[in-house]
């Protein structure tokens, strides 16, 4: 039973990655069982300046699922680097993605360049896709120029892969990701949380203080694996699939669908060892489906023409 | 923190709108008074979280108000039902700056988290007056439980329907070393705004996941952004950004 991955050249023990903004810097997950199990995962959302987000509320439930409205909340790149990462570096011996956002394509490039730097980062996780703050995240990712832009520049500025992380408010998603992968991108996330809202009836206002939030969790998961279904025919370069994920046999489907990795989202919120438990009933969920070879059925569902994708 | 499974020994509504639950499982986790647990609902994708109102042996006791689904179905769960809980969570109170006659200041579902508080400080020799503050008389419970314990209790109601009329701040002027409290937001902001001495209150808020990794529950405080989930839910007076 082999369940190793490839993800931008990088070898995984297996493809589950938990998806950025549900896991923290690990420390949460680490005091609880013992993350190195995991094929890697991307850390929260990371700016050049330390953010405080959005006012509260900023959670809200909704029927197999969640909205969330942080907005990017973090301590900024330079405590990250300073403090996040050596603490991790104590209990996760594996290269994590770091999730790169920004307000500027500068900003984007700044941060890009400093997570460039660390061993402890094998791949840039650039995020413009986050729906939850103005003038940023989902507002480069919407369209193909301005997130090929975004690419491109970090691309030109670091030495390690870069992954862009796509957002599903769009109507084509198709032609951001081509538009990403022709400007450089070494490999696709998707997808993020989809524009959403809640209305208290008894207050009649939103529940969540920023109005509108993003839905994950199980809800999602047919319109992320449609998406990632799509996007594996118009592209050449590895996906990471999420969106709803909560047990092995998604991550089957997210693999059949065309993508490389799976990432954890929502999940970890309602069970802090979703994520473990996931990897641990990979092997008998392979057996169940007469899998031997985990990496042999990337893509596996897309009959007819299937274009040559690199790892 | 600890996950693991808990079996709903009692369900016995309080009032209309509160009921107390009573689980047995492995508390060790539970270390502190103030410390809150979250369980998952049967139906539901986020787990809710709740106070623990008192920790006995294996057995918890949480006090559910019903203002949702969630909570709709948590109250209406029969005993012998088996509920998936994260433990352990969250700071809790700390008795080191009490004095010698802390005041506790419960408001509405917040009352009955003060419960195994009280219990400590009587423990340890304080002399405890507990103001129970609630909106009507309808609404009033843990009277008895925090008397039985040995507390002085008083209770306020707005509508001036049982006890004195009055709100939480109306029970500041009762004599004391230190001040804890549990209640609505509105409720601790004014309190903290009049109280000057040694004070910690215990905050609500919506929460992801309740320990600490998807900044759901962040407020702003003087020193910064805090984790109601992790870096409380009991914050020191003078220190939240109401």
């Amino acid at each position: 039973m082999n369940t190793n991955v490839t993800l931008c050249g990088i070898p995984l023990d297996n493809p589950v990655i938990p998806a950025s903004g549900t896991f923290g810097y690990g420390l949460e997950f680490a005091a609880l069982y013992d993350i190195n199990c995991l094929g890697s995962f991307a850390c929260k959302g990371t700016t050049e300046a330390p953010r405080f987000g959005n006012p509260g509320p900023r959670i809200a439930e909704s029927a197999a699922g969640m909205l969330n409205s942080v907005g990017l909340q973090n301590p900024g790149i330079d405590a990250v680097l300073a403090h996040e990462l050596p603490a991790l570096a104590k209990v996760f011996h594996k290269p994590i993605l770091a999730n790169v956002c920004g307000f500027s394509i500068d900003e984007y490039v700044r941060v890009a360049e400093k997570f460039d730097a660390s061993p402890q980062v094998g791949w840039l996780e650039v995020n413009v896709s986050c729906p939850n703050v103005h003038g940023g995240g989902m507002g480069f990712g919407a369209a193909p120029e301005s997130a090929a832009a975004v690419t491109a520049a970090v691309k030109r500025a670091v030495k390690k892969p870069v992954i862009v992380k796509l957002t599903p408010n769009v109507t084509d998603i198709a032609a951001i990701a081509r538009a990403c992968e022709d400007a450089g991108a070494d490999g696709l996330s998707l997808i993020n949380t989809l524009l959403a809202m809640r209305i208290d009836p008894a207050a009649r206002r939103p529940v969540l203080a920023n109005g509108t939030g993003g839905l994950s969790g199980p809800a999602v998961f047919p319109v992320a694996l449609r998406m990632v279904w799509q996007v594996y025919e118009a592209v050449r370069i590895p996906i990471i699939g999420m969106g709803g994920v909560s047990c092995a046999a998604d991550v089957i489907e997210m693999l059949l669908a065309g993508a490389t990795a799976v990432g954890v989202g929502a999940a970890n919120l309602r069970d802090p060892c979703a994520a473990r438990d996931i990897v641990a009933a990979l092997p008998e969920t392979m057996a169940r489906y007469g899998i031997e070879t985990l990496s042999d059925i990337i893509g596996g569902a897309h009959h007819g023409e299937r274009r040559h994708h690199r790892m | 923190m600890k996950q693991t499974p808990f079996t709903l020994l009692e369900n016995t509504p309080l009032t209309a709108e509160v009921h107390q639950l009573r689980l047995r499982g492995d508390c060790a986790a539970v270390t502190a008074p103030g410390q809150f647990v979250q369980v998952l609902v049967p139906g539901q994708f986020l787990r809710r979280p709740f106070s623990v109102c008192d920790r006995s042996g294996d057995t918890l006791t949480l006090c559910v108000r019903r203002v949702g689904r969630g909570t709709e179905t948590l109250c209406s769960l029969p005993a012998g039902a088996t509920l998936d809980l994260l433990t352990g969570l969250g700071n809790g109170f700390t008795l080191d700056h009490a004095g010698g006659a802390p005041l506790l200041i419960g408001g509405g579902s917040g009352v009955g988290a003060l419960y195994g508080l009280c219990r400590a400080l009587l423990a340890a020799g304080k002399s405890v007056t507990a103001a129970l503050c609630f909106r009507s008389a309808e609404q009033i419970y843990y009277v008895n439980q925090l008397k039985a314990l040995g507390a002085a209790v008083r209770v306020y109601t707005e509508d001036g329907g049982a006890g004195t009329r009055g709100r939480a701040t109306d029970a500041l002027a009762l004599p004391h070393s230190s001040l804890y409290a549990c209640g609505p937001v509105a409720m601790l902001a004014a309190l903290d705004g009049l109280e000057s001495g040694p004070a910690q209150l215990s905050l609500e808020a919506r929460m992801g996941c309740g320990f600490g990794a998807c900044m759901g529950c962040t407020i702003e405080t003087a020193a910064g952004a805090r984790r109601v989930c992790r870096d409380g839910p009991v914050f020191p007076g003078k220190a939240v950004v109401w």
